[in-house]
């Protein structure tokens, strides 16, 4: 069985900011991949060249199988790679609902009555319901991330890749979405998270992954890549909480 | 994973009750609409004529620019193809006129094609500019052309051997099935996927693609049917003014009229573009007297609207979208008490 996603020799990079240089990993069909890395590493702009949001400057990415590098991202969506925004884009003078039923519809690929019932499914497991019919143009912060989620899960993916959708969450609202990914995942969806809450992404992720200056600093099992020295010297000095990691 | 599956069937709703009344309105309208030749007088019907064919032109600006974000300033390029078409086909090449119209608007919609992948590579202000240029362009082009009256201009006699009372009211008819389609064929594209898709590519075309909007190709869908729609509009006005004159059918006001009218209507809303047409068209009757005046007045009106009704009249008329004549959207029927009650607006909160 090929990978689920496999990407070789990715590089970005806007004027002299290097956001990925030479990235090269591989995805397991059914697995949950883990993204830390400190502000700017490139971690949200490796999301956008896996989803086709941004163009590559050179490398491949390999979906199922097969070579997606040139397709947009609207063909993308439709063979089962879904992305949330680190920063909300909601479909501001359309209902939460509506949102929600473009993913179906389109990345989904389900219309009409099917196509309203994975739209409530998605709406549900995002906790969202009760907002169907309000304009997502109205939601809080918290909700837009919500919608974010919501919309990918719609989109019926293979691969999902998120981004930072639970950064404002509280510690008590943490562990629902922790078991709901990891939900996703045991149902055999891929997933690619990008999280600053360490704790929470080893709670889930099978992999880990640091990156750094567009530049894969370690990869492999969660705990030793954040024990590994790389990784520790990267994050000393920032926000990052040593303490919960090991927890 | 034990998900519960609480919607096991999904309610949505998209008839509303005001849609059931403008169902009704709109059935009466074309019950009553056929029998006006023979209530009113030429002049009349010639009015209608002309406030039809700006209902079809806002409505597909409105298509455009409303769903589809490209801000044309080019669509007398289409309106300028559709009537030198219309005249050519039925005069030349002697086609029945009323077999000659829908050639025209595919002819519209077919040259419309190979420049949406010219305009396409513009955006933003750029795009208007460029369709603007193009339609200076195929206004120069037609002029170069000898069968085509070159800077002159051609006559429409189409309808020559008819008497003018017959003739008036056969393009009046023309007309009324042309609008009627053209909104019909507006109504029916926004209710469907493709709508779906404009409207979430109108608020942010980036998220729109990520979810599997195909962007560019449901744009280029777009451009083609407003093209067609213009070149309906177009052959609508040689049909009923007779003369086809290369500076004043590929005239920029169309442009100006069409995103007038949108504005003042309402942009974003399929009766938007048609109220503003009436209003528009009742503004033209009323101040046409009064000179450079009248677009004074049309001038600050646009303004006007512009800071207090961000919405247009229909905006007003409708108490800010909560009447839909031709709704569009979709509601999720609350299986328990769903709050359907609109939030209080969130301070816009930025990432850190
Ligand atoms: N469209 C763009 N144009 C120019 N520079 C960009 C663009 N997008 C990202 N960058 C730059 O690329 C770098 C990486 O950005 P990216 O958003 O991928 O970082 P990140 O790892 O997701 O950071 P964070 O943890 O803050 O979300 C940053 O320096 C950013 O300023
Ligand atoms: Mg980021």
């Amino acid at each position: 069985m090929s990978p689920m996603l496999e990407v070789h020799g990715l590089s970005k990079r806007f004027g002299k900011v290097v956001t990925a240089e030479d990235v090269s990993f591989s995805v397991e069909p059914g697995t949950a991949l883990g993204i830390v890395g400190p502000n700017g590493a490139g971690k949200s702009t490796l999301l956008s060249l896996i989803g086709g949001v941004l163009a590559a400057d050179g490398g491949t990415i390999a979906f199922d199988g097969k070579d997606i590098t040139t397709l947009s991202s609207g063909a993308r969506s439709e063979m089962g790679i879904a992305r949330s925004f680190q920063i909300p884009r909601p479909f501001v003078d359309m209902t939460v609902f509506e949102n929600v039923y473009v993913g179906a519809a389109f990345g989904g690929k389900v219309q009409g009555q099917a196509g309203y019932d994975t739209t409530a499914e998605a709406l549900e497991i995002s906790g969202m319901s009760h907002l169907a019919n309000v304009p997502a143009g109205q939601l809080r912060l918290l909700d837009r991330k919500r919608l974010e989620l919501a919309r990918a899960l719609a989109t019926r993916p293979k691969l999902i890749l998120l981004d930072e959708i639970a950064g404002g969450l509280t510690e008590k609202e943490l562990p629902p979405l922790i078991e709901m990914i990891r939900g996703l995942r045991d149902s055999g969806v891929t997933v690619i998270w990008i999280e600053h809450i360490v704790h929470a992404l080893l709670a889930v992720v099978d992999e880990l992954m640091c990156l750094a200056f567009g530049k894969i600093l370690a990869i492999g099992d969660p705990r030793e890549v954040m024990a590994s020295r790389e990784v520790i010297e990267v994050y000393l000095g920032s926000t990052f909480d040593m303490g919960e990691a090991a927890s | 994973m034990t998900q519960a599956v609480v919607h096991p069937h999904a309610k949505v709703k998209r008839a509303t009750k005001s849609s059931w009344v403008g169902l009704a309105v709109i059935v009466v309208l074309l019950l009553v609409a056929p029998a006006v030749p023979y209530l009113v007088d030429k002049g009349t019907q010639g009015s209608l004529v002309t406030l039809f064919s700006l209902i079809v032109m806002a409505t597909m600006w409105n298509l455009l620019a409303g769903y589809g974000g490209m801000l044309s300033v080019g669509q007398q390029a289409y309106i300028g193809i559709g009537a030198y078409a219309l005249v050519y086909i039925a005069d030349t090449v002697g086609i029945d006129p009323f077999m000659a119209v829908p050639i025209a608007v595919v002819i519209a919609g077919l040259i419309s094609f190979p420049i949406s992948f010219l305009a396409f590579r513009l955006t933003g202000g750029y795009f208007a500019i460029g369709t603007w240029v193009i339609a200076v362009v195929v206004m120069e082009i037609v002029q170069q052309v000898p069968a085509l009256g070159g800077g002159i201009g051609v006559t429409f006699n189409g309808f020559s051997d008819l008497t003018p009372g017959r003739r008036i009211a056969y393009v009046y008819w023309l007309s009324l099935v042309g609008v009627a389609l053209a909104v019909a064929v507006t109504y029916w594209i926004m209710r469907s996927r493709l709508g779906l898709g404009f409207t979430a590519i109108r608020d942010d075309a980036t998220a729109a693609a990520s979810l599997g909007v195909r962007v560019t190709r449901s744009k280029r869908f777009v451009f083609v049917v407003a093209a067609m729609g213009c070149g309906l509009a177009g052959a609508m006005i040689a049909a009923n003014t007779l003369r086809v004159q290369p500076d004043s059918i590929f005239s920029v006001n169309y442009a100006v009229f069409m995103i007038f009218i949108v504005v003042i209507g309402g942009i974003g809303t399929i009766e938007g573009p048609i109220v503003g047409a009436v209003v528009f068209f009742a503004l033209q009757q009323w101040l046409s007297d009064l000179g450079a005046w009248y677009l004074v007045i049309l001038g600050l009106l646009a303004i006007v609207i512009t800071l207090f009704l961000p919405r247009g009249l229909w905006g007003l008329l409708s108490g800010n979208g909560r009447i839909r004549l031709f709704p569009v959207g979709y509601r999720l029927v609350p299986p328990v008490a769903i709050l359907d009650v609109t939030h209080e607006p969130a301070p816009a909160t930025s990432e850190g």
